[in-house]
């Protein structure tokens, strides 16, 4: 199935509020060492870096590691300033990219 | 060893002692229940829901953040895609889901008619795939399977689980009635022994809950994904170290029959989120 995200963005912050952002993106973080039913390893496949950014600022990024578990959710802070396009963006192994777009609109 | 007996010899004593639907490794903050799923005060009966942290329980009830409502846009979007040699969609018959399967998953498992047999929500899906579709019927804890039930299960939450007044799943429940109060396994544990008379004690640490089937397919965190009840209901006879029963085993169904009774009139929850 295709990859799918669940953005939780707050309504209409007022300029200057602190909103926190909640992303889940659905991927299985395999980390290449867990072996299937049948005793082969899984090949690994991870999410390895996360990016936020209002247009073209960068707003927030983190970089992921084999430990986190599947369906990576990542809840940050952002001082709502201007508005703009939210851009999040998901990349890892075997040139996994994954992007999602969403309007952001701070009240005066 | 398989992958799953390693998964349950790595966890046995976590394992063998979590017997119930939600096993909270986090301390469950004192605080007022929040509203029960049944309107008689006389009742009860509670959701594992209650008995969860309140940000797991912040975690189920934001769709926005819900892990569960990715299988949910996936099987939104099978509801929407051809299967089969017909090449039939699912809203080919049944139009839009939020109109024509509004309520119809909390009257599951129910008698199927034109197979002569009690069929639950995923077994009526298989049905129509083989029937209507030209499909393969889909192996239990298939991805698309477990996306297509949580969808629908979704169009039925918040209504009071209505299993069926058909008599001809009286024997199904009876049957599921005496699985429950069977003794099992090593342990020697019979479902009621947890879930009926030690609801809300601790078993290592865990809250054991009192077993209501309101939320599934359920988003589990120990699982990193989503499971059906009957995935649950394996976990608990591992937990009791006895022999699940095969996965097309009657005894799945007519446990998950009894269990819609002993749960009527709670509130459907589908997707939930257990820990």
């Amino acid at each position: 199935m295709a990859t799918r995200a669940l953005i939780h963005l707050p309504d209409n912050p007022r300029r200057g509020d602190v909103v926190e952002l909640r992303v889940t993106l659905g991927h299985p973080m395999e980390n290449g060492l867990r072996p299937d039913g049948f005793g082969n390893v899984v090949p690994r496949s991870l999410v390895t870096r996360f990016e936020c950014r209002l247009d073209d600022q960068l707003l927030f990024a983190t970089d992921l590691y084999p430990a986190i578990a599947a369906n990576p959710y990542l809840a940050f802070f952002l001082r709502a300033e201007r508005s703009g396009t939210l851009v999040f963006e998901w990349t890892g192994d075997h040139s996994f990219q994954h992007r999602e777009t969403r309007p952001f609109n701070v009240r005066a | 060893m398989t992958l799953r007996s390693a998964t349950f010899a790595a966890g046995l004593l976590a394992t063998a002692l979590a017997i119930g639907l939600a096993v909270s490794l986090a301390p469950v903050h004192a605080q007022p229940a929040p509203a029960t799923t049944n309107r008689d005060s006389k009742d009860t009966r509670q959701s594992g829901l209650a008995q969860m942290s309140p940000p797991l329980q912040a975690l189920q009830r934001d769709d926005s953040q819900n892990p569960a409502m990715l299988a949910v846009q996936d099987g939104q979007a099978l509801w929407r895609t051809p299967a089969g040699t017909s090449a039939k969609r699912c809203a080919d018959c049944h139009g839009e889901a939020e109109r024509s399967m509004a309520g119809v998953a909390a009257t599951y498992p129910s008698w199927d008619a034109a197979s002569g047999r009690a069929l639950n929500l995923a077994g009526r899906v298989n049905a129509c795939r083989v029937r209507h579709q030209q499909a393969q019927a889909l192996p239990v804890e298939h991805a698309d399977l477990l996306a297509l039930t949580a969808y629908l299960g979704l169009q039925s939450r918040g209504r009071p689980i209505a299993p069926p007044a058909d008599a001809r799943l009286a024997p199904l429940r009876a049957q599921g009635q005496a699985l429950w109060q069977q003794r099992l396994g090593q342990l020697n544990l019979a479902c009621l022994h947890c879930h009926d008379q030690r609801a809300g004690a601790r078993l290592g640490g865990a809250l054991i809950p009192q077993g209501h089937p309101t939320g599934y397919p359920i988003y589990r965190l120990e699982w990193q994904g989503m499971g059906s009840l009957q995935r649950r209901l394996r976990g608990c006879l591992v937990g009791v170290r006895a022999e699940p029963f095969a996965a097309d085993a009657p005894e799945w169904l007519a446990l998950e029959t009894y269990l819609a009774s002993r749960a009527a009139g709670m509130a459907v929850e589908t997707p939930a989120v257990r820990p």
